[in-house]
């Protein structure tokens, strides 16, 4: 797996909007400050006239967007993980998830992987915090083909969708003829000895995990479970019935998150040891993204480690 | 407008006061000071100034409404009732398990309700989005949004307000309505948000003080609105709290509390007699 082409799907995010800015007039996109960091100053220089920036108020944004949609344009509200599912959370739950809707979020700069900018901006916390919302969908992408896929589909579906994005460039290992569909978790790897259900920049970490397992004689399945919410409970249960063993990693607290998710379904649907991969319920710091991920356990090395220990070898 | 409109908008008010009265009471709870200082105001906009279809309410070139005081919703629902939107004994529901009268305005089901609100602060910046959504998609129509003079204290209300004025929305109409008073007592003494009308000027909207109760007044104010261009327009209502009941009126303790059977029937009685007396004129 050397050698391959790595982009940040933020980057991913703003071209996607551009290429759907062309086929539908009424997506209009809102931003907070950051149209040049969430990457939707791409879709400004496109589309100038449907590009609006409300100023750093991240809260009023989402009801300004909720407004909006509720006079029948799509807007698509872009900041940071941080200030749109953290700061500007109950606006998002009361002016867009309760009224349900037809908002896209876009949040760019998820996880510890932001790096330098530290602990106030590495929002380790937004699955949970959108999950809790009903009727929201929650999405995370593996790669650039993934991201502008989900781009796409969270403009056709009708309701409110939160996508995170990430700063740091990540190997893009889908082909572009990948399909994707809300809800429905892929399997990048089968498997027999345990399965790895990772979203995020950790799916490619649990296939180069897999890689390795392999040669220690573990047979690892690798799902990348993309949309957190709606969860697809179906292949999660199909790959607790067939590895009798999970592992979730993701760039979030192991609270509230994928794994507390699988962990649910699987406590009431089929009793299964699960072995959650995450930020441990502590603070990011500063530091390069790479050596972050590393420091933090989110990376091959420690779900190779996990898995051989969970396998007893 | 004519003698005979205003009697007819006087008539109405009563019939909305008593709706709030009888729903509060049969909800046991609710919020009948800040329904009852507005009331006038919803008496004139859903009879007199929205462009609005009872038999069509998602219309989509109707003029919208957002209460982002979204808990005076007895005051919102029973201008609706009477204007045909939905049966006037439904107000009886409201607060009840089953009724589509939620405790605050719920968008997807009650009909004439545009936007879901009780959160304070948000409302308004839902409104403006309207506003600025209308003229993106060049849609005549106006947006017309009450605050509470309490509600004002939330950091979004003023995030919101900058950026009506940014995107120069003069097809917003943001009324505050200023009866004084909030729930921990006086809004000056809580926190003051005064001076208002300076405070909106200088974030760029056009002022007017009127007399909320006044119906030639709110008149003269709204038809304003719709010739200043390139800013949004403010009204700022003084108001009475609790206007129209003896016992209620500039009373913080019916903020939020419902009357009881004795207090309901006194309540009636005087809006009874009132009703009889501009019926009279």
């Amino acid at each position: 797996m050397a050698d391959v082409k790595k982009i940040a799907t933020r980057e991913s995010y703003g071209n996607a909007l551009v290429e759907l800015g062309k086929e539908h007039d009424n997506l209009i996109v809102f931003d907070a400050d950051l149209a040049g960091a969430t990457k939707t100053g791409t879709f400004k220089k496109a589309f100038p006239e449907r590009h609006y920036n409300c100023g750093i108020a991240e809260g009023n944004m989402m009801a300004v967007a909720a407004g909006a949609a509720s006079m029948g344009l799509v807007p698509f509200a872009s900041s940071f993980a941080m200030f749109a599912a953290g700061r500007a959370f109950e606006q998002v739950r009361n002016s867009i998830g309760y009224p349900h809707l037809n908002v896209k979020i876009g949040a760019t700069h998820g996880g510890i992987s932001v790096g330098e900018d530290g602990a106030s901006h590495q929002c380790c916390e937004d699955f949970a915090l959108m999950r809790s919302i009903p009727g929201m969908v929650v999405m995370s992408p593996a790669d650039d083909v993934e991201a502008k896929a989900m781009v796409k589909a969270a403009y056709e579906h009708e309701g409110p969708v939160y996508m995170r994005f990430g700063r740091a460039a990540v190997p893009v290992f889908h082909e572009e003829d990948y399909q994707f569909q809300i809800g429905k978790g892929e399997i990048v790897k089968d498997g027999s000895d345990v399965a790895i259900i990772a979203n995020g920049l950790m799916v490619y970490e649990a296939i180069a995990a897999a890689e390795e397992l392999a040669k220690s004689g573990i047979n690892a399945m690798v799902i990348n479970m993309a949309t957190i919410k709606p969860l697809d409970e179906e292949l999660v249960l199909e790959a607790a019935g067939k590895c009798g063993k999970i592992i979730t990693c993701e760039e979030h607290s192991i609270i509230g998150g994928l794994g507390e998710a699988v962990a649910a379904v699987l406590s009431e649907k089929l009793p299964t040891p699960v072995k959650r991969i995450g930020v441990n319920d502590e603070f990011g710091h500063s530091g390069p993204a790479a050596a972050l991920l590393k420091q933090f356990g989110l990376c091959a090395e420690h779900i190779v480690e996990v898995a051989q220990k969970f396998c007893g070898k | 407008m004519t003698p005979s409109e205003k009697k007819e908008l006087r008539v109405t008010a009563c019939k909305v006061r008593m709706g709030i009265i009888e729903s509060t009471h049969a909800a046991k709870c609710g919020h009948p000071g800040g329904s009852l200082s507005a009331a006038d105001m919803f008496t004139y906009l859903y009879f007199k100034e929205l462009n609005i279809d009872p038999q069509n309410p998602k219309m989509d070139s109707r003029d919208r409404f957002v209460l982002s005081k979204g808990h005076t919703a007895p005051g919102l629902y029973s201008a609706l009732a009477h204007r045909g939107f939905f049966p006037v004994e439904d107000l009886l529901t409201l607060r009840k398990i089953g009724s589509y009268l939620q405790g605050h305005p719920n968008m997807n089901t009650v009909p004439g309700v545009d936007m879901s609100t009780g959160s304070l602060g948000q409302g308004i910046s839902t409104a403006a989005g309207m506003a600025l959504a209308a003229k993106h998609q060049g849609n005549p129509c106006r947006v017309y949004t009450l605050l509470g003079d309490g509600e004002i204290q939330e950091g979004q209300v003023w995030e919101a307000l900058m950026l009506s004025s940014h995107y120069k929305l003069d097809n917003l109409c943001v009324i505050i309505d200023n009866n004084g008073l909030q729930i921990d007592g006086a809004v000056e003494k809580v926190m003051s948000p005064y001076p208002i009308g300076d405070k909106l000027a200088s974030f760029g909207f056009y002022v007017e003080h009127i007399d909320g109760h006044n119906f030639d007044q709110i008149e003269a104010a709204l038809e304003h609105a719709k010739t200043i261009k390139g800013q949004p327009f403010a009204i700022i209502m003084k108001t009475t709290k609790g206007r129209g009941i003896s016992y209620m009126e500039n009373q913080a303790g019916w903020h939020g509390k419902a009357p009881n059977d004795a207090e309901y029937e006194q309540a009636m009685n005087e809006l009874k007699a009132k009703l009889a007396e501009v019926e009279a004129e």
